[in-house]
This record gives structure tokens, sequence and C-alpha cells, in this order.
């Protein structure tokens, strides 16, 4: 069975020789245009005027739209319907694309929209947390809050109380493969679009929106993308539905890809936080009321706004029982690139305000900030399973729920696994024996410090949108036994068709060579949703095994009948078909059913049980299971410079029973690189005029190859989800991005050692801030 | 201008075509080649990257910053053309898939492409060799599991025969536009520095183009038409160097990878940063002329240059200057160059090596500085006998620290000194606050990079580089 092998990605071949297809690779017909948007200059005003002839004059332009030319508003957003795709004359940030110019090539079109000349009225922008609050510039009516007991009087009462902020910055996506799009405009006025996106269904909408076509008018199809993160989520519908404009309008192909300085502008990032926190706890650091006040910056458009800070509140808890508590979330609306979903979509952000909380209560006490993260787990509550070195067995409780066991948000955390698997890795990694020689190098070394942290991670697996946990699969077979799958999910790396497509392969019995993978398509699997919340191998994976089993089931019962045999007893294995005291190829049985009119092809569908969710309120169960690990990071700071590197990290994460386990890991050490990135080089810097400063890989520093760790351990939990997922397996996809936090800690760890204060890291923790804390912890 | 070079081991002749075309443009658009990638368009990500042999040997650089005049009478791989005629993979490309060291595959080519030319070259400072690519998914952690893999593999056959220039296109060559024989117009490929001289002396308006790791981003990023353009690729005898008594003189030509290897041993320091400041596709590219000629007040040669009181040499026709190097940098944007003047060389003095070369920026590699420190201090009997110490990110040039030198010398080299001097580094520096730090920290670091000086030469660890878990 192909289910948990190690095989490598599906187009890896593809990708090492350069033969793997992007969206700007794939061969376009004579005449194609290129498109590119005209972007202000300003953060926030109107335009009083603009001239856009030396544009239209420009060599090879064929034309340019401003939104007036438009056939519609041409809306982009994924939520409000709160975004032209072109400014009209209210401009909401620096980089909004205010026109649109068409040229027979992609340079053409760059240079001519330089060409504009735009009068502006500008007006005070709204940049940061502090404008915005005061402004009152936000989207909802006011602060969410969700609270469990009385959070100020547990504060009030508990033995020990800190306080403080942390800021952190947002993230650029960075996907090496910028936005782009395709229209190929058919005959009747339907549309076909090759999109690099993580939602075809979306651009399928939003297209048809703008072109006041039926969706039935409007197909989208998704080979592949070189990287999403979350940035492909709603940041592509822009360039589809412009491309899908022209098209319309001039009857040619027409294509548009982001020069990366332009993708930097105008697309939207994670989401910065700045969160307040006060808690009250006792002399083990075990916390009896904590009160968090998050505040985001959502930029100009709400987006995926909602709930991405809905999920940071959903993970304020991390892997911690917080009996009194008290959340306010405020969502600001600033003159800025509109953020966006990526990676954890709020929750890393959300875990790092409890993990910051959990440092600054051990420094406090002058506790070993494990034994004050240990102190507040949630109980442990299933056998989880073990880690792949043999360790003691998890705790097993039994009985009803304990207070002890439900989140802030009421859902009871049934598959707590943390005790064990910290357990595991602390003894792996020797966590113990390396924190004593931390502190011996400290005490011996005056300018190079090093630090120490072990994080664990609890994340919740499901869309937060109820209805957005389903999916939709189509299967063939051909008569000759090979296989073609089509599901809801898109390829961004993350090996998903790869790992559904040996849910294929298992279900019938067949080889993997035998499934073909083929390009997401709103042609064959409608309705479908983003590939996103790391849900695509459990919704697509489930959907495909429906698709499979429904054909292999009809095949069994025919073979049975012609065999006298159960259909029961029918097998699928090695490529072969048993059938009774018979025995046949999968292709030979293909071809008897086919010959027996049966039907060979089938759709699948699975929706995630259990889930229910009010937003509002804060309660309910929005996740089926969490996926849990932990990290533990040693760095060393050069206290006359603020500079660091990471020396070694050890993961042990829990994928359940593994799908493919080589992809997993791939995931794992992307996920805590990309993390670590995000809370150390990653800086994104506005001016005081809105401009983005670091808008290209020269001034914005994603890790480089000898950023990872040199010494870097990663283990997968073994147990098995117990929950019934696809094969019993967990998804991958955000959880070990928030391993990173374990880097944030252990610099602060090394940062603590120079001093009496708290270091009060904010991240991204440049050598500028680890230096500053580095004074301010001295004094 | 006429360019001939081989592609995949085909002869392709251009003529007629745009300068400032890229490699990049020309493989996807005319050639229909879209193997290699545009990530970035600007020489940071590597996506791009291809190898490019000639009688040198074998080097990665990045397609999209690389002119295809700049290619003329060499090879050129891209990723379609590195697994064998046969098909037989290329054991980088085999060793990638069996590590799991693509996800996307977005970032692979070029990956790929770093790691055929480090595996010909027998090269196996894989993160070295990696860093001018970034990768967005895998943590890099399976693509150096891959290179370590691939290492143990041989040069496969079609890649280990020693480049020769075929026939064919040596006549290509032959018959190539030479210069100032030529009838004027607008871009030029001089083959010596006399022609250079001659030319530019006519044309000092002209833009000149050695390794166009800067003005590749005129082109790419601010689209900057370059109505004259002179390529420097094939002037020779300016990528030369020359050791005498007096010191090792190197041609402006010369390129940064080559920059690296001569001063490896003579000043291991410099060496250091040299492979940080830039990838190994930036430096087989970047000429120490061009970083030295462009000004940048960020630049990363000369402060290390002014430290170890290198002589520049500049030429006008045939009249030539020469300068300590501060004296060229005059003010922000502004040098002592006058038009159809360029640089020929510069000597760096013999000396025994005290250099220390400190470059400080929120990435270890292939980031730009925030500030980068170069000291070089003579100690005898206890005492600063002499200091020279200068700055790139400091000020609007790279500038040398007169009066904290002024205030060190001659005193004890010890931590009251230091102190000492605190006030005198405001004398020298009014630092700018942008987006790659603020001036009260490039301040507070620069003061302590002397400190950091003193603690080396007392024996305390001070490089997180050196540290192990």
């Amino acid at each position: 069975m192909s289910v948990s092998k190690s095989l490598p990605h599906d187009a890896a071949r593809l990708h090492v020789t350069g033969a793997a297809r992007y969206v700007d690779d794939i061969p376009t017909p004579r005449g194609t245009l290129h498109l590119a948007f005209g972007l202000a200059q300003i953060a926030c005003g109107r335009i009083a005027g603009i001239d856009l002839e030396a544009v239209r004059a420009a060599p090879g332009v064929v034309g340019v739209w401003e939104a007036k030319d438009l056939p519609s508003d041409c809306d982009c957003s994924p939520s409000a319907h709160d975004e032209p795709m072109l400014s009209g004359h209210t401009v909401n940030y620096l980089g909004q694309p205010v026109f649109l110019v068409a040229a027979d090539s992609h340079l053409a079109a760059r240079r001519a929209a330089r060409l504009a000349r735009v009068d502006y009225q500008k007006r005070d922008a709204i940049l940061t947390v502090d404008e915005a609050l005061a402004a009152e510039s936000r989207f909802e009516d006011g602060p969410r809050i969700w609270a469990r007991g009385d959070a100020g009087e547990a504060i009030d009462a508990a033995p020990n109380v800190v306080e403080g902020a942390i800021e952190m910055g947002g993230q650029e996506h960075f996907y090496l493969e910028g936005q782009a799009a395709l229209a190929l405009p058919q005959e009747n006025g339907d549309m076909v679009i090759h999109a690099s996106t993580q939602h075809p269904t979306e651009i399928q909408h939003k297209v048809a929106h703008a072109l006041h076509l039926p969706m039935h008018g409007v197909r989208v199809e998704t080979r592949r993308m070189g990287g999403g993160f979350g940035g492909k989520e709603s940041q592509g519908n822009a360039l589809a539905i412009a491309c899908a404009v022209v098209a319309a309008a001039t009857g040619r192909p027409v294509k548009m890809r982001y020069d990366r300085d332009d993708d930097f502008m105008i697309t939207g990032k994670r989401h910065d936080f700045r969160i307040d926190y006060r808690v009250g706890f006792d002399d083990e650091g075990r916390i009896s009321g904590i009160e968090f006040v998050q505040m985001t910056r959502c930029g100009w458009a709400q987006d995926l706004s909602l709930p991405v800070a809905d999920r940071a509140m959903l993970h304020a808890d991390n892997a911690y029982h917080l009996p009194n508590v008290r959340i306010e979330s405020h969502r600001l609306k600033t003159n800025t690139q509109s953020a966006t979903a990526f990676r954890g979509f709020g929750g890393p952000q959300g875990m790092l305000g409890i993990e910051r909380v959990m440092d600054h209560v051990a420094h406090a006490l002058g506790r070993d900030p494990l034994a004050v993260r240990r102190a507040n787990y949630y109980a442990e509550m299933a056998r989880g399973g073990s880690a792949p070195a043999p360790s003691a067995p998890p705790r097993s409780l039994s009985g009803k729920m304990k207070e002890d066991q439900v989140t802030p948000y009421g859902q009871p955390v049934e598959d707590f696994i943390l005790h064990a698997l910290t357990d595991s890795l602390a003894e792996t990694c020797e966590y113990a024996s390396r924190r004593k020689a931390v502190a011996a190098w400290n005490a011996a070394n005056a300018v190079l410090k090093k630090g120490i942290a072990l994080t664990s991670v609890k994340f919740g697996i499901s869309f937060t949108l109820t209805h957005l946990n389903q999916a939709g699969a189509l299967v063939h077979v051909y008569q000759d036994g090979s296989v073609q799958m089509n599901h809801g999910g898109t390829e961004m790396g993350q090996g998903l068709f790869q790992k559904v497509a040996q849910v294929a392969a298992s279900r019938f019995g067949l080889p993997l060579e035998a499934v073909k993978i083929t390009a997401t398509d709103t042609g064959k699997v409608p309705n479908t949703s983003a590939t996103a919340a790391s849900s695509g191998s459990d919704l697509n994976g489930m959907a495909v095994m429906a698709a499979c089993d429904t054909i292999r089931d009809r095949m069994a019962e025919h073979l049975a009948a012609l065999h006298q045999a159960e259909a029961r007893s029918v097998r699928f294995a090695d490529g072969r078909v048993f059938v009774g005291e018979a025995e046949m190829s999968f292709a030979e049985a293909a071809k008897l059913c086919y010959e027996g009119r049966v039907s060979l092809s089938a759709t699948g569908f699975y929706k995630t049980p259990k889930v229910s969710w009010d937003r509002i309120k804060g309660e309910g169960r929005p996740f089926f299971y969490f996926a849990y690990g932990a990290s533990c990071s040693e760095v060393v700071v050069d206290t006359l410079t603020g500079e660091y590197r990471i020396l070694r990290t050890d993961i042990l994460h829990d994928c359940g029973r593994s799908l493919n386990p080589s992809l997993d890991i791939g995931q794992i050490e992307g996920g805590f690189v990309q993390g670590a990135g995000w809370l150390t080089t990653e800086e994104l810097v506005w001016d005081g005029e809105g401009l983005l400063r670091t808008h290209a890989p020269s001034t914005y520093k994603i890790p480089a190859c000898s950023d990872r760790p040199e010494v870097f351990n990663v283990a997968l939990w073994e147990g098995e989800n117990r929950e019934e997922t696809i094969y019993r397996s967990k998804a991958v996809g955000e959880p070990p991005f928030m391993h990173g936090i374990s880097v944030l800690m252990a610099l602060s760890d090394a940062v603590a050692s120079c001093g009496s204060a708290y270091p009060a890291l904010d991240a991204p923790a440049t050598p500028e801030r680890v230096l500053a804390a580095v004074r301010r912890v001295r004094g | 201008m006429e360019i001939t070079f081989l592609l995949n081991g085909e002869s392709v002749h251009l003529a007629g075509v745009s300068p400032t075309v890229t490699l990049l443009d020309w493989l996807r658009e005319d050639r229909g080649l879209t193997g290699t990638k545009e990530g970035c368009n600007e020489g940071d990500c590597g996506a791009c990257t291809v190898m490019v042999r000639d009688a040198e040997g074998a080097r990665a650089l990045n397609a999209c910053i690389l002119f295809l005049p700049q290619l003329h009478g060499k090879s050129v791989t891209t990723v379609e053309g590195l697994a064998a005629p046969d098909g037989t993979l290329h054991p980088v490309q085999q060793a990638m898939i069996d590590c799991h060291g693509s996800q996307c595959g977005f970032c692979t080519p070029g990956f790929v492409m770093s790691m055929a030319v480090a595996h010909l070259n027998g090269d196996q400072h894989h993160d070295d060799a990696l860093a001018g690519n970034l990768c967005r998914c895998t943590g890099y952690a399976p693509i150096i599991r891959a290179a370590r893999s691939a290492a143990k593999q041989p040069v496969p056959e079609h890649l280990a025969r020693p480049f020769i220039l075929p026939e064919k296109l040596s006549g290509g060559l032959a018959a190539g536009e030479r210069g100032a024989d030529s009838p004027p117009h607008d871009h030029h490929a001089p083959e010596t520095a006399d022609e250079l001289a001659e030319l530019y002396a006519r044309h000092p308006n002209a833009t000149l183009v050695a390794g166009a790791t800067d003005v590749g981003l005129w082109v790419t990023k601010q689209l900057r038409d370059l109505p004259e353009v002179i390529f420097l690729n094939r002037c020779r005898d300016l990528q030369t160097f020359e050791e005498t008594d007096l010191g090792l003189r190197i041609g402006a030509g010369v390129t940064m990878d080559r920059v690296l290897d001569l001063l490896r041993d003579r000043h291991p320091s410099y060496a250091e940063m040299i492979r940080r400041y830039g990838s190994v596709q930036v430096r087989a590219a970047a000429t120490i002329g061009g970083n030295i000629a462009n000004g940048s007040p960020i630049g990363d040669n000369p402060p290390a240059l002014i430290a170890l009181g290198a002589t520049l040499h500049l030429r006008y026709r045939d009249t030539r200057r020469e300068m300590p190097i501060e004296d060229f940098y005059l003010d922000y944007g502004r040098q002592d160059r006058h038009p159809g003047e360029f640089v020929e060389a510069v000597t760096i003095p013999a000396q025994p090596d005290r250099l220390r070369v400190y470059k400080l920026s929120k990435r270890f590699d292939q980031d730009i500085s925030a500030v980068c420190g170069a000291f070089s201090i003579t100690v005898e009997d206890g005492r600063l006998a002499r200091a020279r110490i200068a700055f790139g990110g400091m000020a609007g040039i790279p500038k040398r620290a007169s009066a904290v030198e002024a205030a060190i010398t001659g005193k004890p080299w010890s931590e009251e000194t230091l102190v000492a001097a605190w006030d005198a580094w405001q004398e020298d520096f009014t630092p700018l606050s942008d987006m790659r730090a603020s001036a009260e920290y490039r301040l507070e670091a620069a003061r302590n990079m002397l400190t950091r000086c003193l603690l080396e030469d007392l024996g305390a660890p001070v490089n997180v580089l050196e540290v192990r878990a």
C-alpha cells in the first residue's frame, strides 16, 4: 500500500529538470497581451486629476483602463465586497492599483505604467496601531471580546502579577513564484483562467462577478503554484479579474504577473500585532487569571482579517489551561496593504502572546521557562502515541472531562499529548544538561551569550467558518486500468497531490504510477474551499477515498456476481484483484467492468464532522482536533552588535499516522525555518508616508541557506489521530511554523543572561532589537 | 553589436539585439526555455541561475541581471541542458529527488544549477555555494542533504571535459565588431583598456558595464534606458592582477570571486567579508572596479581598502593619476572622477595582515550592510602605534574615522582608551536611519566594533560564526 510511504513529490523530476510548468511558463497563443497596474504613490487621499496620455502613447500599449472604464466594480474581496480592483478617486494605500495597462509585452506594460501623471489630494494616513485606535478606525463595530471567569479578579487575587506588551511584525510571503494569471477567451463569452491560486473557485466566482457571467461561464485551472503560504488565497483575484476583463474587451489572450517589487507593494502580508498582557500566577508559575488585548493592523480592506483575528484569539491559550481569561481583539483599519492569510492565519500571533507570557512569568519567578510551561499544560487525555525512540507511556486519564481540559472557548481538549511529547523531546535533545551547559558558557563569556528554549505547539485544525470544511473529488478508472484523480485541493509544494494519489492508489491496491494526478479544475470539482487551514489532505484525501471506494464497490459487486463470490470478499492489492478463487490484473478487472456496463467514474464528497462554532460568542467546537509538537532551539548572541546564530534545533512533531513521512518532515523543516524567519530577520518597514521600504529580497531578508540551524533534528511523533481522519493522519501545513517561536524564546534567554531586567524582546528580533534588549536588561 | 555563444551546446549568433536584453528574458521569451525562473529580477534569489563556462572554468550566474553581450565567447548551460544527452539526470538532480529537495519546485532549477557548478568545481562548502539561492519551502535541510549526497558522485562525462571554445565560435568572435575600429554606434565592447580609454573619452556619457550586478537593476527595476553602453567584459587586460614588492595591483575588471581567492591568505577577514557580501553568483559577476566606482555609501570593499591604505588608479586616455582611495569619495553620489575617466586598478600595499572587517546586516549572507567597519590597528608595546579605521553605512560616502583614529593613536590599547574616545565617534559620523538600521544603532554598533577588535586581541571569543552548540 502506498499510503505512509516516503515517496518523493509527484513533480520532483519535473522540478529538477525545469519541466514543471507554472502559469508564466504556459505557452501562450500569438497576440497575447500583458498587463501591469499603475500604482498609487500616496497612502491616503483623492485623485484630483489623472493624465494617462503618455501611458497610452507608450510603445506597445494596446489599452488603458481606469475604474470608470471597467464593466463592473471588479471587486476582488474574498469577504466584504470592499476591494474594487482599481482605486477610482479614493486612494487607500501606497501601492494601490489605480489604472491598468495592456501592452504587447510584460516589459512594455511595466514601462508604460510608470508614465502616468496623477494629481493627488493627500490626507493624513492612518498607519500605526495607535493612530488607528485614536481614530477608531476599525473593522466591526468595536473590539471582539471573549471571556471565561473573571480574569481581573483572579489577577488581583494572585500572589504574583506581571504585565507587558509584545510587538510582532508582519511577514511577506515571498512565494518564489510571484502572482500570475492567464485568461483565454472562449466562444460565446466564456473564459478559461490559469491562475497561480490556492482558491480556484474564488477566482471563478470573482471573474464571473466581474464579467456578469454565471459561474458556469468561467473555468479555472491550477496545476501548481511556486509557493503559496496563504498569499495566494485571495491575493491572486486582482490579476485574474484584470486578465479576464481585458480578454473580454479585446478578445485576446491576456497574461499578468507581478514584478517582485510590485508584488510586495500591492499584495497583503501577515498581520502584525501588538499584544498587551496582564497575568496573575502562583509561585510555581501556574496562571490563575490573564488578560490579553490583541491589536492588529488589517490594512485598508477587510479581506480575511476577521477570521485571522479570530484565530489569534483561539490560540491565545496555546497549550495552556487558562482558568480565568479575557481576550480583547481590535481589528484596525489602516492605510496599508490589506493584510491577508499567511501560514498559521493569526494562530502564530496569538500563540506568541502566551509564549511571551510564559517566558515573562518564568523570568519573574527565576524558574526554568519549561517548568512554567509544563505547570500550565492542559491535562493529558489520550493515549496519543510515542516518540520514535521508546519512552515512558503517556499518562492516561479517565473519567469525565475535567475543567482543566477545556479551552477558553469551551472546546474540550480531548487529545492532549504534550506531556509525553515534551518529555520525549526534552530527553532526546538533552534539554536539562544543555541548559546547564548554556549557563556555564554564559558565566565564562562576556561577549557571546547562549540561550536555549523549549516551546510547544497546539494548533486547531479546521476552518473556523464551518461551511468551508467540505471537499469534493472526481475519480475515473479507464478500461485499461489506469486511474485519473481530481479533487478541489491545490498543489503549492506541500505534496498534497502525491499524498492524495497515495490514498487513491491504496484504495485500488495499485502502484502509484497507475494514478494520474491532474490539475485542479473548477470544471471537474465545483464549489471547493481554498487549500488553506492545513486542511488539504484531511478534506481532499477523504473525498478521493469516498470516490475511489464508490468505484471499487461497484467493481467488486460486478466481479463478485461474475464469479459467484461475495462482493465483500473481493480484494484489491498489488495491482491485482482477487475474487473468490479467481485472480486478475486490475486492468482486466476494469475491462470486465466496462464491458459489464459498470460506471467507472465517481465523485466523492466529505464534510468534517463534529464542528460547530459561534464566533460572536466565542463558543463551540471550531476544531475537529488539535495538532501538537514541540521544539527546542539553542542560540548564541553577540552582545556587542546583537548578531546571533541558531546553533541547534530539535523538533518532535505530531502528524498522526503520517500519509508520507518524508513530505511531512519537509513541511516541518520548512515551516520551522519560515517561522524563525518571521521572528528574526524578516522585517517589514513602512516609512512615515506609508511607503513600504522593504519591497524586494535586497531589503527584505528571508532566511538563507546558512541560517538554518547547523544541527537540525526533526522527528515524527508516532501516534495516530484519535479522530477519524484520512488513515488517522493529521494536518501538517501550518502547525510546524510555530516551532520558530523557540528561536525567539532562546534569544530572550540569551539576552536575559546579561542582567536582571526582563528582555521584553519584540519581533522580528533583528540584531538591532536584540542589542536594544541587551541594553534594557543591563539597565 | 554581434554576440556569439554556446547555449546548451549549440552555437548562437545574435546581431542587432538590444544590448540590455537580459539572458533571462531572452531564454524565456525568445527561446521558449522556461526552466530558468524569474523570482526577483534583481539577482537576489537565484531562481534564474545558469552555468556559464569559459576558458577559466565554470561559474554560476544570475541570468536576470546578465546582459546578452556579457556572454560573448562563452558557453551557457541552462537547467534544460544539464542532464546527459541520453537523458540520465545529473547527480545533483537525482539527489534532489531522492532527498526530497524540492517542494513547490520554483527555486529548484536555480538550486540545481548552483549545485551543478559547485559539483563540477569540487566545491563542498554547500552553504556558501547556495547562499545566493533562496528557498521558501524546504528550510534548506533536504537541499543540503542532496548536495552532500551528490558530492560523492563523479562529474558526468558530458560536463567533465574541459571547456574548449569551438572553432566555429572562435571564428564568430573574430568576425565580431571591434570597438574603436567600428563605425560609431551606441554600444561598444572594447577588447583592451587602450580601446576603452579612447572610446570612453569620446563617449563620456556612456554607461560602463562590467558585471552588471548594479547596472542590471537600473534596467530591470528602474526601467532606465541606457542610450550608450560600453561593455568591459572583453577587456582582458583589466582582468589581471600583479604582485610586486609594493603590493598587490588588482585590475578593475577582476571579479570578486577572484579577489576573494587573492585575499584569502593575505587578509582573511577581508576575504570572509567578501564571502558574505555577495552570493557566488554575484561574486562571479561583480568586479572590484565596479564596487569602487559606483560610489555607493554602503559598498563593502571601500572601507576595507581604505583601512588597507589602498591606492586607486584612474585613467583618462593615456593620462593616469592615482590617489589614496578615500580621496576618491567626495560626497554622496559624487566621486573625484572626470568625464571619460575610469578606474583602471587598485593597489593594496604590501603589509602584515592586521585587517579586521566586520560586516553587520540583518541576515549574514547576501545582505547589504547596515554598517561595515574595517580596522587596521598596529599595537606596539601595548600602545596603538597606528590605526586606520573606515566605515561604510555611516555617512554619505565610505569614510575614514579620522577623529577616532586621532583619539586612540599613541594611547594604551585598552578599554579605557576606547571609553575616552567615545565622543570622537560623533565627530566622525552622523549616520542616517533607514530600513536597515537606525542612526543610534549604527553608531553604537560601530563603537562596539572597535571594542570587538580589542577583545579579539585579548583572545576572547567574539565571533558568533565560530560557536557550536
